[in-house]
């Protein structure tokens, strides 16, 4: 547990730190590269199944957007 | 020169205001009525196979075939205050067969449990206020089949910036399951089990709490980190895995009563040029099981043209196991909790395969109101020898 929060917050000053400098605040209009539907910050649709083989076939899960657990004969 | 100039410019200061006020006006106007959002449809196939079967104690075939589809409805309306609600419809279906449940109890000629239909319905509906920047979300789902029910509720709230720039989402979820305790036939004591009424029942809830922070970070790169706590309790053990024991003795797996969970997640996607993207994953995660594993995902979209896209991808995953898991005939009959479940043991993975995307505002293949068509295909091997291929179909209607 303690190594976990240990690189969680490794993970967020890291990211925190990366966001702080590179921020440029892009305006509406200079979103066009954002907006693209491949650069969606979620799986995709067609990876819906393939996530939830992995819930069966593999020891984690979760933070994917997706299952964490429970509600099927899952982990 | 100077004059003509700024006269040019006037002009396109001129125009530009024009298109503006018109957006504006019709922004202003919101249909009241109930509107078609669109409908996804996906469906797969997945086959694996292996030879550590828990069922029959860790050794033994892992041939497993799936057939999934899910079919989605979306909606949404606004309200007089300008409030756009979401309505969302799923009906999911599952169809499976499985060789090794079909030793659960081998004296039959095809026992129930050799194949079986999941039926997985839910709703969702959220509602948003696009001046304020706020979204509340609910969400309802059941799920049934032969030895398995679960009922599933959970909340969401999601704050996005002024310039939409930034986002934070929290997700509060709860399962509550229900499962029927179906022992390996020769555990069975008391009752014949050939009656679906015969088997008793368990408990399985889980929790979880899902935070995510979402970041445009300039005109080309955006990532978003993900925080889930999930704590399960109940019978978290499947009944009909087989335990032999060293000293010559049979049981059923049984692991610890609770669980306690934390994924950590961190996605970055980025355009490089404009042809090519780079979408990124790396996930940490851990358990009191003691369980720990790296996810990490790479894909690399190349646009071929504007509305059609290549997608290579490569996935490498990698767990030490739980402590509780050993292989075939290596558990004591001293231990406390006891698994042969490959499932949880030390393995790495990897992953690789492809997606191709069409899209179309006129419609996919001249089909007008097929607005994307995904196909997907991954390949998966485990270093425990089990392997699996998938092949997805997603259609897009709006």
């Amino acid at each position: 547990m303690k190594n976990c929060l240990a690189i969680f917050k490794v993970l967020l000053f890291t990211a925190s730190a990366f966001i702080l400098q590179s921020c440029t605040s892009p305006k509406a209009y200079q979103k066009i590269y954002l907006n693209d539907t491949d650069m969606e910050l979620a799986p995709r649709k067609a990876e819906k199944f393939e996530n939830s083989f992995q819930v069966y076939r593999e020891g984690a899960s979760g933070a994917n957007g997706g299952k964490t657990g429970g509600g099927c004969g899952c982990n | 020169m100077r004059k003509l100039s700024l006269a040019v410019i006037g002009m396109y200061v001129g125009v530009l205001s024009t298109f503006s006020q018109t957006a504006t006006d019709s922004a202003a106007y919101k249909n009241k009525k109930l509107n078609f959002d669109e409908i996804n449809f996906v469906t797969s196939y997945y086959h694996q196979d292996g030879d550590h079967s828990p069922v029959t104690g860790g050794v033994g075939t892992e041939k497993l075939s799936d057939l999934a589809t899910t079919f989605e409805l979306k909606l949404h309306k606004y309200d007089k205050k300008n409030r756009k609600h979401y309505f969302g419809f799923e009906l999911g279906v599952d169809h499976y067969t499985s060789a090794s449940s079909d030793q659960i109890d081998p004296h039959t000629i095809s026992s129930a449990s050799h194949a079986d239909t999941r039926i997985y319905p839910s709703f969702s509906y959220s509602i948003h206020n696009e001046k304020k920047g706020n979204a509340l979300s609910f969400t309802g789902s059941y799920s049934t089949e032969y030895d398995y029910q679960s009922i599933g509720a959970g909340i969401g709230f999601t704050k996005t910036s002024k310039d939409k720039n930034q986002e934070f989402n929290v997700k509060l979820q709860a399962y509550l399951d229900n499962l029927k305790v179906i022992l390996p036939v020769e555990l069975r004591t008391g009752f014949q089990g050939n009656d679906e009424n015969d088997y008793p029942t368990a408990g399985r809830n889980s929790y979880s709490s899902s935070f995510t922070f979402s970041q445009l970070v300039n005109q080309r790169l955006q990532l978003s980190l993900l925080l889930d706590i999930v704590y399960q309790s109940g019978y978290l053990s499947t009944p009909f895995h087989r335990i032999y024991f060293t000293n010559g003795t049979e049981t059923n797996e049984k692991l610890p009563s609770s669980r306690f969970k934390i994924p950590i997640g961190l996605r970055a996607n980025y355009f490089l040029g404009d042809k090519f993207i780079i979408r990124s994953y790396y996930r940490y995660y851990h358990d009191d099981w003691g369980l720990t594993a790296h996810t990490v995902n790479l894909e690399l979209p190349v646009k071929i043209t504007s509305f059609i896209s290549v997608s290579p991808f490569y996935r490498y995953y990698s767990q030490n196991g739980v402590k509780y898991f050993a292989p075939y005939l290596s558990h004591s009959a001293t231990e406390e909790f006891y698994t042969t479940d490959d499932d949880l043991s030390k393995f790495n993975s990897n992953s690789e395969g492809a997606e191709i995307r069409l899209s179309s505002p006129g419609g996919v293949f001249g089909v007008k109101h097929l607005n994307a068509l995904e196909l997907r295909y991954a390949h998966y091997k485990r270093t425990d020898k089990l392997h699996s291929d998938i092949v997805t179909l997603a259609l897009k209607f709006k």
